[in-house]
């Protein structure tokens, strides 16, 4: 289940390790994660729902969705995909009896709802108090996350205070380009980002991208995340922090834990925050099968971790990343069935829509997933077609396929914003909850700033533009830069908005109009 | 925009083609980019002056006169929209992206599939830039029909 040859990305395995699951040892690589050391292994049900033990897998491998939590070392709760292996640890799966993947009270699924309609708990065996308790306890095993630790923690536990003139969130192009600019205006930066490398989304996008080429376009995503790293890397006065992440801001003060073992008190005089954006997903029957997976997810098994998802996908949205996606499966030597899409017509680019139409696969637009097939991961799937948004009678068919890629959008990760108490405003046009905000990027929190997804999903020229111009403001406002700093960030400015020129960008250009204020 | 409902561009859709005294005076490029987006390395890539784009949203047009087919657009296009064409003794030559393995190389068979990725024909491979010299954009050029010039846009690896 590991790729070999790929046109663009060479796979480099770490040492090889034994991790192991439910008790059974399983071969793994050194800077893999958990999550995809066990996909690669043939592991797919991953925990089990709450209620009805269903079966769930992973979804969105970049750590948002929980569908993939486990008991680490005894520590309940994990996200699977956001931890990398080492050898000898112990991985649990924290629903099921006796584990998720053969849930023996799976077999109920169809009679509990009967036996225990919801908030049968209230009303049914609540006297005598003695089987109350008894019942409760009873309950109790077969539900919840996890049990709690049986040791004290015993690792380490440090502490670092950090002084700097910009704290810059996220290590994706919004957040690099944030960093460089405000460090080359001459401010002491310090950048961190919850993943062990940086590059956000980049590092996932082997295709080359679009924009001018003063913006890299014609560049592979992969490539773009280098070259960016490599210039901060030139910065003497950037300090970078990884696998580092931030779970508040205080006043002004960012609070972060680094690699589990310590807490950070950064004081920065401006933040900037460039945290990204997370996928969607969207309703349809069986949606949460495993073999149901997020297109970042998708990406993030195949592009980072070289693992094959699965032999035949369906690819639902027809977006730019369904599409890139699409390409990539392809290029990984995966077959896709199909590209469905809801809209009347195709929503990314055509060039990239020709790309894959030529090699043969089908899009069938006015079409949706109406269905997941299978009993422990997807066999098929079932789509029809669509009329005014209604699923029209006698048009659906099945599909083969042993899984289903979402691709129908993102929203910005904007929780962070939320609690440093900025004001916010829901904008369909920018993905979701966004930030009031200058054109500069700052928000209603006197010196916080946004760039990136978390400020509207976008594209990454339009992140690192937006970085660009968050960053050197931060700097300018500082004090630092002069004339020079000021001229810069009036050209990136004219730039962005030359970008957004076209019909593209209208939409993003009517979501910015309800949130940017003088 | 129909071509927007389909993924590809039919006939009546397509930039209009070089003359066949062009095609065989020498190679030229032909760009299917009918959408205005927000791209321009074409653009910045011809040093002929061969591509006409006056802001990054406007579709690219292309001067076949200009045009000398020299590749440097075709190499850096992310849309791999860009084709380069020749008819010479006779024989059409089409140079196209690859981005696949097993890459092709000089003497292998490929089938012809045409914008939808129908098999419309079998051609030849008399040329590959290997992938390394192009950032693992592979460039082949495939003897075909001079009548499939404008039909075929993606090879097909034969098995042997
Ligand atoms: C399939 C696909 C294809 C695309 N193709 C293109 C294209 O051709 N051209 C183009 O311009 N754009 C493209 N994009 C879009 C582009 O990748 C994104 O718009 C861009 O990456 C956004 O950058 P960002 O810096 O805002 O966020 P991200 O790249 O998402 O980075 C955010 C970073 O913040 C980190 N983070 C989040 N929360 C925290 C926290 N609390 N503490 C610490 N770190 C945190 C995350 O781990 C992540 O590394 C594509 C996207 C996808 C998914
Ligand atoms: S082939 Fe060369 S001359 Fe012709 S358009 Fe492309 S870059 Fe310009
Ligand atoms: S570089 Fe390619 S995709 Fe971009 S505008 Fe030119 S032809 Fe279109
Ligand atoms: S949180 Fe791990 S798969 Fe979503």
């Amino acid at each position: 289940m590991r790729l070999g040859e790929h046109p663009i990305l060479e796979f480099k395995k770490g040492k090889e390790v034994t991790i192991y699951f439910n008790g059974k040892p399983i071969k793994a690589y050194e800077g893999e994660t958990v999550a995809s050391a066990l996909y690669a292994a043939g592991v797919r049900i991953f925990s089990r729902s709450f209620r009805f033990h269903r079966p769930r897998g992973f979804f969105c491998a970049i750590g948002k969705c929980s569908a993939c939590m486990m008991e680490v070392d005894g520590i309940p709760n994990v996200r699977t995909c956001k931890v990398y292996v080492r050898d000898g640890m112990q991985i649990r799966t924290q629903t099921g009896t006796p584990d998720a993947e053969k849930d023996r009270f799976a077999a109920l699924d169809d009679i509990i709802d009967r036996l225990f309609p919801h908030g049968a708990h209230y009303k049914r065996f609540t006297t005598p108090r003695i089987l109350r308790e008894f019942m409760m306890k009873q309950m109790r095993k077969f539900t919840g996350f996890g049990n709690p630790p049986k040791a004290v923690y015993e690792g380490k536990a440090e502490f670092e205070e950090i002084e700097a003139d910009v704290a810059v969130i996220g290590g994706g192009p919004g957040g690099m380009s944030a960093a460089i600019y405000a460090a080359r205006a001459g401010a002491k930066v310090v950048l961190m980002d919850e993943n062990p490398f940086l590059g956000g989304q980049l590092v996932k996008q082997t295709h080359r991208f679009f924009g001018s080429g003063r913006h890299r376009a014609g560049t592979r995503g992969i490539k773009i995340a280098t070259i960016l790293e490599d210039e901060l890397k030139e910065l003497e006065n950037v300090d970078v922090r990884k696998e580092t992440k931030v779970f508040g801001i205080y006043d002004g003060v960012v609070a972060a834990v680094q690699k589990d073992e310590k807490l950070l008190k950064v004081k920065p005089k401006k933040i900037v925050v460039a945290t990204g954006a997370y996928e969607r997903t969207l309703i349809f029957e069986n949606n949460d099968l495993p073999g149901v997976y997020g297109a970042g997810g998708v990406q993030t098994l195949m592009n980072v971790y070289g693992i094959k998802p699965g032999d035949v996908g369906l690819i639902v949205g027809s977006g730019n990343v369904g599409l890139i996606l699409t390409y990539q499966l392809m290029q990984a030597g995966i077959k896709v069935a199909a590209i469905v899409e809801a809209m009347p017509r195709i929503g990314g680019y055509f060039v990239h829509a020709a790309k894959v139409r030529r090699l043969g696969v089908p899009i069938y637009v006015n079409h949706t997933v109406t269905k997941a097939i299978g009993k422990e991961c997807v066999e098929a799937a079932e789509i029809a077609r669509l009329e005014n948004w209604q699923i029209v009678e006698g048009s659906q068919r099945v599909i083969d396929c042993d899984f289903i890629c979402v691709a129908v959008g993102l929203s910005p990760t904007h929780e962070l914003l939320y609690q440093a108490g900025c004001e916010m405003k829901f904008v369909p046009e920018l993905g979701g909850l966004v930030p009031i905000r200058n054109k500069y990027g700052e928000t209603t929190v006197n010196g916080l700033y946004v760039a990136g997804d978390v400020a509207g999903i976008e594209e990454a020229t339009a992140a690192i533009m937006e970085g660009r111009i968050a960053g050197v403001d931060a700097a300018i406002k500082l004090g630092y830069g002069g004339d020079e700093a000021i001229k810069i960030r009036e050209e990136v400015v004219k730039d962005l908005e030359e970008f957004r020129s076209g019909p593209f960008g209208e939409r993003i250009v009517a979501g910015l109009k309800k949130v940017v204020v003088a | 925009m129909n071509y927007l409902v389909r993924g590809y561009l039919e006939n009546d859709e397509l930039p209009p083609f070089p003359s066949r005294e062009r095609l065989e005076k020498k190679p030229v490029a032909y760009i299917e980019c009918p959408q205005p987006i927000p791209c321009s390395p074409c653009l910045e890539a011809c040093k002929y002056d061969a591509v006409k784009m006056d802001n990054i949203n406007d579709p690219p047009e292309l001067d076949y006169e200009k045009c000398n087919g020299c590749m440097s657009c075709i190499r850096v296009c992310p849309g791999l929209a860009i084709v380069i064409m020749r008819i010479k003794d006779g024989k059409g030559y089409l140079t196209l992206p690859y981005e696949f393995t097993p890459w092709l190389k000089k003497g292998d068979k490929v089938k012809l599939l045409n914008r939808k990725g129908e098999e419309v024909g079998e051609g030849k491979v008399v040329w590959a830039l290997p992938p390394e010299k192009n950032d693992r954009t592979s460039l082949v050029r495939v003897e075909m029909d001079p009548d499939l010039l404008f039909e075929v846009r993606a090879v097909r690896k034969v098995e042997e």
